[in-house]
């Protein structure tokens, strides 16, 4: 088995519905995500996902000099950043690439499949 | 023995797409899969030479690469205890033809034309590992440097391997048709590339259309049952066919100027009874009206016998299977032997192809015929600037040259 990143990329502005729009929009999302995980875990696909904060709360630490630097913002300023992500464990990339078109149709986002060199 | 090195070549050129797809099986590792093959080839030019080519010469090789892949395993087995995982999946038995569908090559097709890789990488990697063709080859076939090909090639097997591309044929019935129309798609490019090369070098080139044809070949062995597959395979033997003919004093010589004594007539007959069976099959798809399109223009004796109202109704049966802007033009040349060129002009003006040197072409053309010389002569310079390929441009320049 191998584990995936699955990181779902969506606009960087959100509204107070995120970026679905719409409150039932949201909800929707929302209600098909979860059963969405719910089947990963019955199926025995789930590792671990979560949803992230905007990325306009994000901070950058770079610790490689005498003091670390801590810059506001994400790392890299883009219109479209992480939303949240998946990890996942499956047996090969068609199995790890159908569930991402699953995941993708229940959050309503684009979903970047990368494979894990391993986990710690 | 005379011409010994050159028939050790040319039998493991043969035998190479199955010796690796039976390596990869076993070892699930491409690099090792080819490192195999390589020591195998060059043991077998050490002893065919002198011993003569063995009865069963795929097998001496894949018992040979497979004893030298597993050394090379037991080696950095004791190296490398990271690789000692990928050793799990090891299945000892040697290649057996137990079926169209289990055959390794089948599985390898399907690995190099995986919807995940680059579109390019999928042409190359295809090309290597079930063609054969060194990367020297691939590199002068598409033009770019080696450094760039090897690169290309490496990087998509990383990718295999790290984000384990499966190495199988897809199993549920609803993928197959999808993931078979990558494989087409790479193997009507690769001999598209060969018909009419993008760059500025041979206007034709045979390794690869030749290539293009012995891998759909094998697929159609392999998959006796898919009639799409028979249409490509039709569809590249009737356009092979006219090879010949194509081309003249280094000048592209378009289909109704052809001498048609010069077409293969095994290989049109070959195409055509292909397509009479898929007729009778009657499960239409891309490919097979493609090859009937060609059937009827390889059926007329000349240029002015082809049944045109037979063309456009393919095209129309096409448009409706691939409704597309390229499909339209090409119908749009159809309708302008049926309709005149007047009918069909206001049909390719409205296509969005500008960037496509094709639509120039055809205008260019169109524009002639209705004696609009000086737009015909913007779209002839138009097409010229848009392609590479000398054969055509030389073609172009001709017509361009005899307008009035």
């Amino acid at each position: 088995m191998t584990h995936y990143l699955l990181s779902v990329h969506g606009p960087a502005e959100r509204d107070e519905y995120g970026s679905y729009g719409s409150k039932e929009e949201m909800e929707e999302a929302f209600a098909a995500t979860g059963a969405f995980n719910d089947k990963l875990r019955a199926d025995g696909h789930w590792v671990f996902a979560g949803g992230l904060q905007s990325a306009s709360t994000a901070t950058v630490v770079d610790g490689q000099g005498e003091t670390p630097v801590v810059t506001d913002g994400p790392y890299l300023e883009t219109k479209e950043v992480i939303g949240g992500f998946w990890v996942i464990d499956a047996p090969d990339l068609d199995v790890a690439l159908q569930l991402a078109a699953e995941g993708s149709k229940a959050c309503r986002g684009k979903v970047e499949v990368r494979p894990f060199d391993g986990l710690a | 023995m005379q011409g010994g090195t050159a028939a050790v070549e040319r039998v493991f050129r043969e035998e190479y797409g199955r010796l690796i797809a039976s390596l990869v099986r076993r070892f699930a590792d491409i690099d090792i899969a080819e490192e195999a093959a390589g020591e195998a080839l060059v043991a077998a030019l050490e002893k065919w030479p002198e011993s003569g080519v063995p009865p069963n010469p795929g097998g001496w090789l894949t018992i040979t690469a497979g004893n030298r892949a597993i050394d090379r395993t037991r080696r950095e087995k004791q190296r490398d205890a990271k690789h000692q995982a990928a050793f799990m999946y090891h299945d000892d038995t040697p290649h057996v033809d137990t079926g169209a569908v289990q055959d390794d090559r089948l599985r390898l097709l399907f690995t190099c034309c995986h919807p995940a890789l680059a579109p390019e990488a999928r042409i190359a990697l295809t090309l290597r590992l079930l063609g054969g063709l060194t990367v020297a080859e691939i590199a002068q076939a598409f033009l770019v440097p080696e450094t760039t090909m090897a690169q290309r090639i490496t990087r998509a097997k990383k990718k295999i391997a790290a984000a384990k591309v499966p190495y199988r044929v897809p199993e549920a019935a609803a993928d197959l048709p999808e993931r078979l129309g990558g494989v087409l798609t790479v193997l009507f490019l690769v001999f598209n590339e060969g018909y009419l090369a993008t760059g500025d070098g041979d206007p034709l080139r045979v390794e690869l259309t030749g290539e293009a044809i012995r891998l759909t070949r094998v697929l159609r062995q392999l998959l006796p049952q898919e009639p799409e597959v028979a249409g490509l395979l039709g569809l590249l033997l009737l356009t092979e066919a006219r090879r010949e003919a194509r081309v003249r004093n280094g000048q592209l010589v378009p289909l109704g100027e052809q001498d048609r004594a010069g077409w293969d007539r095994g290989l049109i007959a070959e195409g055509h009874d292909l397509v009479r069976k898929l007729l009778a099959i009657n499960r239409p798809g891309r490919y097979q009206v493609l090859a009937a399109i060609n059937a009827v223009h390889t059926d007329a004796p000349t240029a002015s016998d082809t049944d045109w109202s037979q063309v456009v109704a393919l095209y129309d049966q096409l448009t409706r299977l691939d409704p597309s802007p390229i499909v339209a033009l090409n119908r749009a040349v159809a309708i302008a032997e049926l309709d005149g060129p007047k009918v069909a002009l206001t049909l390719v003006d409205r296509l969005p192809l500008t960037g496509y040197h094709a639509w120039h072409v055809v205008r260019a053309d169109m524009l002639r015929r209705l004696g609009r010389t000086a737009e015909a002569r913007e779209s002839y310079d138009a097409a010229i600037a848009a392609t590479q390929n000398s054969a055509e441009r030389a073609y172009l320049s001709r017509k361009r040259g005899e307008l009035v």
